[in-house]
C-alpha cells in the first residue's frame, strides 16, 4: 500500500546535484515503493557505481559483465571513448544486465537527478520487462548467464593458451559474422548452468567429434550406399541456424572450435530478445522512469529543479526529429515506444469514440494491468501491429514511402489519414520484423557423398538481393568454419534458384 | 532490497587487452598510419599521441545484409506536405532522409582513433636501432655488478656472514636441545620430590641423578657452532648495461649556413636525441659550433647566434676529442657524434679531419654520422668522408635536401645492421 504523506510533512527527498550513497538509497527505497505500488515485478537490483572510463569499458562488451577477449570489443572501446570525449554522448542512459540480480551501472559523474533517473529506467523499467515479457522469459535465463558467461571467458582464454590467440579469433571473427543467423526462433534453448556446462563440454567434445566422424567416413557400407544417398540429406530440412548446422556437422572443426562456435550461439541466444524488442523495451523503461518520477514529484518529494533537470533530459531521449530535420535517423525507438506506452494509458483512461471504434477491448480498461498485460505478451512488431493508434500515427505524422527499383520515383503510399491508417500501422510493424529486416538464409544442402561443399540459400523477399560485397566476404567466414567449398544460392518469390556467390576453398 | 556497490576503485581497463589486440590485428594499417604522421609533423612535437585513422571498410565487421535494389516500403516521421499517391524524385544518395532503413547506419570511411604518446613513439621507432648499441652490449667486456642475492650455505670464508650463521645456530641449539631440556625438567622435578619426601638416597633417586648427568652431558654437547650453520652472503653477477650515453652535436654555423639550413640540422639532432632517449636511461648532450674556430655552447646559442666566416671543420673535431678524453671515457659511456655542415670546408683543411676522424675519434665513438644540407656539388670534405666511410663501418653520411628528407636519411643512417 502506498503510504500517504500529509501537506505538511513533504518534503524533497533532496536538494542540489551531488549525490551520495545514503541519498542514493533513499531514492532507490522512494522508487521501489512507487514501483510497487503500480505493481512492477522485478528481479533484486545490483546497483553499481563506476567511473565514465568503466561505463565505456562496459558498453564496448555489448553489455556482457563478463566478455572473454577480442579485437572488435577494443575497436568499440576506442570509438566510444572518442565520441565519449567529444561529448556526443551522454553516457548517462545506461546499461542494465539482463541477470538476476538485475545488475544496473551508475556514473560517478552524474547529478543526483541523472542517478534517480536510471534507476527508474534501468532497474524498475527495464528489470520489470527482463522478467516479464515472454521473449526474455522464454529464451534468456537470467540466473545462469553470468555463471555462462564467466565459463565462455575462461574456456576462450584456455583456448588460446593452447591453440594461439590467433587460431581462436579466427574462429571468433567467423562466429560474430553468423552470430545473427546462430538462434534458434522458433525453439526454445535449453537453460544455461555452469556446472552442467562444464561437465558436459568434455563428453560433448567427444560425442560431437564421433558423430562428425561417423557422418564424414570416407568408406560408407557398400550395399547400403545407394540406398543411403537418396534418403540421407543434409540437412533433412533447410536449417535457419547457421551456426547449430556448423557446430554440429562442419566436418573439419575440432572439438574446441565446436566448443567456440557453440559460444557464440549461446551469446546470440541471449542477446536475440533485446533485439525483437527494441522499441517496447525502452518505451517501457522510458514510460516508468517518466511515471515514477512523476508521481514522487506529486507526492512532494522531488524539488521543482530536479524536474526541470529531469524533464530537460527526458525531453532529449524521446524527441523524433520529422524526416526533413537535422539529425533525422529514421524513427527513434524511444519516442515510439514512449508514446505508444502513454497513448495506451490514454486509451485506458479517456478514450475516444475512435478508441473505442479500433481498441474496443482496451478502452476504458485498467491502465495498470492492461500496459502489464502488453508488455508481457508482445514484441515490436505485433506491439506496433496491435497498438499503434490512429491518433499516435496523426501526432507523429508518419507516412509510408514505397522504394520500388522498377519504377523511377518513391511513392508515397499512405499517410495519416483515415485510408492510410491501417497501411502506415502494418509497414511500420515490418520494419520491426527481424525475420524481414535480415536477410532470411538457410542451409539448404551438404554433399555429404561428393565434394563436401556446403549450399546456403538466400529466400528473397519483395525482390531484396543481397549486398555483394558482404556476402562475398561473409562466404569466406563460412567456409572457414565448414572447411570445404561454400556456395550461396538466391531463390526468387517464384521459386526460381539462381547461383549467387561461391566461395572455393 | 537493491544492493549499491561502489565499484569505482576497482580495475579500469578492463579492455586494455581488447584494445592490444585491436592495435595488433591492423599493425600494418597503423604502422602506415604513423609513417604518415610523422612525415606530416615537427620533430619537436614528436613525443605525443596521434591520431590514427584507418579505413573502416579494413575493419568492418561483415553481416548478411539486404543490398539496393526489390521493393521495400520505409515508415518516416514529420509528414508536411506529401498526401497519399505522391510521387516523389529518389533522392540522389541512398535511401536519402537519414536513411531511415538501417537503424544501426553505417558510419564513417575513416575509423579514427587516438595512439597513445607511448604507442605512438613505439611504432615510430620500431624497425631502428642504434648499429653498434647491440654489438656493445654483447660483445665487450660486460659490465656487471656484484649484488646480494640473499644467503647461501656454502662460500668462502671472507663472505662468512656471521649474524645469519649465529641466528641458524641458535635455531640448531634450540631444536637439538629441547628434548633433552624438557627431560632434565621432568628429571630434576622428581629428584626434587624425592628429595623432599626424604628418599634423596633411595636407588629411584640415585638413578635420577644419573639420568641428570647423562642429560646435562648431551645438552653440553649440543655444539655452539657448527659448519651447519654456516651462511654466507650470496652474490650474483648481474650485467649493468651500458645506459649513458653522450650526444656531440657538431654544426657548422659560418656564413653560408642560414636559417632554412640550420632548421633541417635542428630536427635531425632532435631525432638523433629522441631516438637516443629510447635505449639509454641517461644522456648528456655537447653542442660545438664552429666556423674557424669551435668552441662548446649551450643550446639556446648553439640554435641561435649565427656567426660570419670561413670554414674550418677540423677544429671541431680536434675539440670533440679534447672533450671525449677528459670528461667521457669510453668505457663508460656510449659516444655518438652527428655533424651537420652545408659541405664547405678549406680545402686543405679536410685531409686533417679525415686522418682526426680515423685516428682518434672513431675508434672511441659508437657511431658517428654526417649529414650534409643542401650543398650544391661534393667539396673536398665530402669526398674526404667517403673514404671514411669506406674504411670504418661506424661512420654514416648522408645529403639532405629538405625537410621531408631526415626522416629517410635518419632511418638509412641508423637502419638496423642485421637487416643490412
Amino acid at each position: 500500500m502506498m503510504e500517504e504523506y500529509p501537506l505538511k510533512a513533504r518534503r524533497h527527498l533532496s536538494e542540489g546535484s551531488e549525490w551520495t550513497f545514503e541519498l542514493l538509497r533513499l531514492y532507490d527505497r522512494e522508487l521501489a515503493r512507487v514501483a510497487a505500488h503500480y505493481g512492477l515485478d522485478t528481479y533484486p537490483n545490483q546497483i553499481e557505481v563506476i567511473t565514465s572510463e568503466q561505463m565505456i569499458d562496459a558498453y564496448s562488451s555489448v553489455g556482457m559483465p563478463v566478455g572473454y577477449h577480442h579485437w572488435s570489443f577494443g575497436k568499440q572501446f576506442m570509438a566510444t571513448r572518442k565520441s565519449y570525449r567529444r561529448g556526443q554522448m551522454g553516457l548517462a542512459y545506461e546499461i542494465v544486465i539482463n541477470s538476476n540480480p538485475c545488475i544496473a551501472y551508475l556514473m560517478e559523474e552524474n547529478t543526483m537527478t541523472m542517478q534517480a533517473l536510471v534507476i527508474a529506467h534501468a532497474c524498475y523499467g527495464h528489470n520489470s520487462f527482463f522478467k516479464g515479457n515472454y521473449l526474455f522469459r522464454t529464451w534468456t535465463d537470467a540466473d545462469g548467464i553470468l555463471d555462462y558467461l564467466v565459463f565462455a571467458r575462461n574456456f576462450v582464454a584456455e583456448c588460446e593458451e593452447r591453440h594461439g590467440e590467433e587460431a581462436v579469433e579466427a574462429v571468433l571473427d567467423s562466429c560474430h559474422a553468423l552470430m545473427n543467423h546462430g538462434v534458434d526462433r522458433y525453439k526454445r534453448p535449453a537453460r544455461l548452468s555452469l556446472a552442467k556446462e562444464q561437465a558436459r563440454q568434455r563428453e560433448r567434445e567427444d560425442y560431437l567429434q564421433s558423430q562428425v566422424n561417423l557422418l564424414w567416413r570416407t568408406l560408407p557400407p557398400k550395399e547400403a550406399a545407394g540406398a543411403q544417398k537418396a534418403d540421407r540429406r543434409l540437412p533433412p530440412e533447410p536449417q535457419e541456424n547457421l551456426l547449430y548446422f556448423i557446430e554440429k556437422n562442419a566436418p573439419r572443426l575440432e572439438p574446441w572450435q565446436r566448443e567456440v562456435v557453440r559460444i557464440a550461439r549461446k551469446i546470440a541466444q541471449y542477446f536475440y530478445p533485446q533485439r525483437q524488442t527494441q522499441v517496447m523495451n525502452e518505451g517501457w523503461a522510458t514510460f516508468w522512469h517518466y511515471t515514477l518520477l512523476n508521481h514522487l514529484y506529486e507526492e512532494g518529494r522531488l524539488s521543482d529543479g530536479f524536474m526541470m533537470e529531469f524533464l530537460q533530459s527526458h525531453t532529449n531521449v524521446v524527441h523524433q526529429p520529422p524526416y526533413y530535420g537535422r539529425g533525422y535517423g529514421g524513427i527513434n525507438p524511444y519516442a515510439l515506444g514512449f508514446a505508444m506506452f502513454r497513448d495506451l494509458r490514454r486509451i485506458c483512461e479517456s478514450p475516444t469514440e475512435e478508441d473505442r471504434r479500433w481498441f474496443p477491448e482496451v478502452a476504458g480498461s485498467d491502465w495498470v494491468q492492461t500496459l502489464d498485460f502488453v508488455m508481457r505478451n508482445f514484441k515490436d512488431e505485433s506491439f506496433i501491429a496491435q497498438y499503434l493508434s490512429p491518433r499516435l500515427i496523426r501526432e507523429l505524422k508518419l507516412f509510408v514511402v514505397l522504394d520500388d527499383d522498377l519504377e523511377d520515383e518513391l511513392e508515397i503510399t499512405a499517410i495519416h489519414d483515415e485510408a492510410g491508417y491501417r497501411a502506415v500501422r502494418q509497414a511500420l510493424a515490418e520494419q520491426y520484423d527481424l525475420g524481414r529486416r535480415e536477410p532470411n538464409i538457410q542451409v539448404w544442402s551438404a554433399d555429404v557423398f561428393g565434394d563436401r561443399s556446403l549450399t546456403l540459400r538466400h529466400y528473397q523477399h519483395d525482390r531484396r538481393p543481397l549486398e555483394e560485397a558482404s556476402t562475398a566476404e561473409m562466404l569466406r567466414h563460412v567456409a572457414r568454419l565448414w572447411g570445404y567449398t561454400v556456395r550461396i544460392e538466391s531463390v526468387d518469390e517464384a521459386g526460381r534458384v539462381e547461383p549467387l556467390e561461391e566461395c572455393r576453398l | 532490497m537493491s544492493q549499491f556497490v561502489d565499484r569505482r576503485l576497482s580495475g579500469k581497463n578492463r579492455s586494455a587487452v581488447n584494445r592490444q589486440r585491436f592495435l595488433r590485428r591492423f599493425q600494418g594499417q597503423i604502422r602506415k598510419a604513423v609513417s604518415d604522421a610523422v612525415s606530416g609533423r615537427g620533430v619537436a612535437d614528436l613525443e605525443r599521441g596521434e591520431k590514427i585513422s584507418i579505413p573502416a571498410r579494413d575493419l568492418n565487421e561483415p553481416v548478411f545484409r539486404h543490398g539496393p535494389g526489390g521493393r521495400r516500403s520505409i515508415v518516416h516521421a514529420g509528414n508536411r506536405e506529401f498526401v497519399g499517391g505522391d510521387r516523389v524524385e529518389r533522392p540522389e544518395s541512398g535511401e536519402g532522409w537519414g536513411g531511415g532503413a538501417s537503424p544501426e547506419g553505417e558510419g564513417l570511411d575513416e575509423f579514427v582513433f587516438e595512439l597513445s604518446e607511448e604507442e605512438f613513439m613505439n611504432y615510430f621507432f620500431e624497425d631502428l636501432a642504434l648499429p653498434d648499441l647491440v654489438k656493445k652490449q654483447l660483445s665487450a667486456v660486460p659490465e656487471v655488478k656484484r649484488v646480494r642475492a640473499g644467503y647461501t650455505s656454502d662460500g668462502s670464508p671472507s663472505s662468512l656472514h656471521v649474524v645469519r650463521s649465529l641466528k641458524q645456530a641458535i635455531g640448531r641449539r634450540l631444536a637439538m636441545a629441547s628434548g633433552p631440556q624438557e627431560a632434565l625438567r621432568e628429571a630434576e622435578a622428581a629428584l626434587a620430590e624425592l628429595e623432599a619426601q626424604g628418599l634423596g638416597a633411595s636407588p629411584e633417586a640415585e638413578a635420577l641423578r644419573a639420568e641428570i648427568e647423562a642429560l646435562e652431558a648431551r645438552i653440553a654437547a649440543v655444539p655452539f657452532l657448527d659448519t651447519w650453520d654456516l651462511r654466507f652472503a650470496y652474490r650474483v653477477n648481474q650485467p649493468r648495461p651500458a645506459s649513458q650515453a653522450v650526444m656531440f652535436c657538431i654544426m657548422d654555423v659560418s656564413g653560408s649556413m642560414d636559417e632554412a639550413r640550420k632548421d633541417i640540422a635542428k630536427r635531425f639532432f632532435m631525432l638523433l636525441y629522441l631516438f637516443l632517449t629510447r635505449s639509454y636511461e641517461r644522456i648528456d648532450l655537447v653542442f660545438i659550433r664552429h666556423h674557424t674556430v669551435a668552441k662548446e655552447v649551450d643550446e639556446d646559442d648553439f640554435f641561435g647566434s649565427r656567426e660570419t666566416g670561413g670554414t674550418v671543420v677540423s677544429s671541431a673535431l680536434a675539440l670533440m676529442d679534447e672533450i671525449v678524453r677528459a670528461r667521457y671515457p669510453s668505457a663508460l659511456w656510449n659516444i655518438y657524434a652527428a655533424q651537420a655542415s652545408d659541405g664547405d670546408n678549406w680545402e686543405d683543411d679536410s685531409p686533417r679531419c679525415r686522418d682526426l676522424l680515423l685516428n682518434a675519434i672513431l675508434p672511441r665513438v659508437q657511431h658517428y654520422a654526417y649529414v650534409e644540407i643542401q650543398a650544391e656539388h661534393p667539396q673536398s670534405l665530402w669526398r674526404e668522408y667517403e673514404y671514411v666511410k669506406s674504411v670504418n663501418p661506424r661512420f654514416a653520411m648522408q645529403r639532405i635536401l629538405g625537410l621531408e628528407d631526415i626522416y629517410p636519411v635518419f632511418r638509412e643512417l641508423f637502419r638496423k645492421k642485421a637487416a643490412a
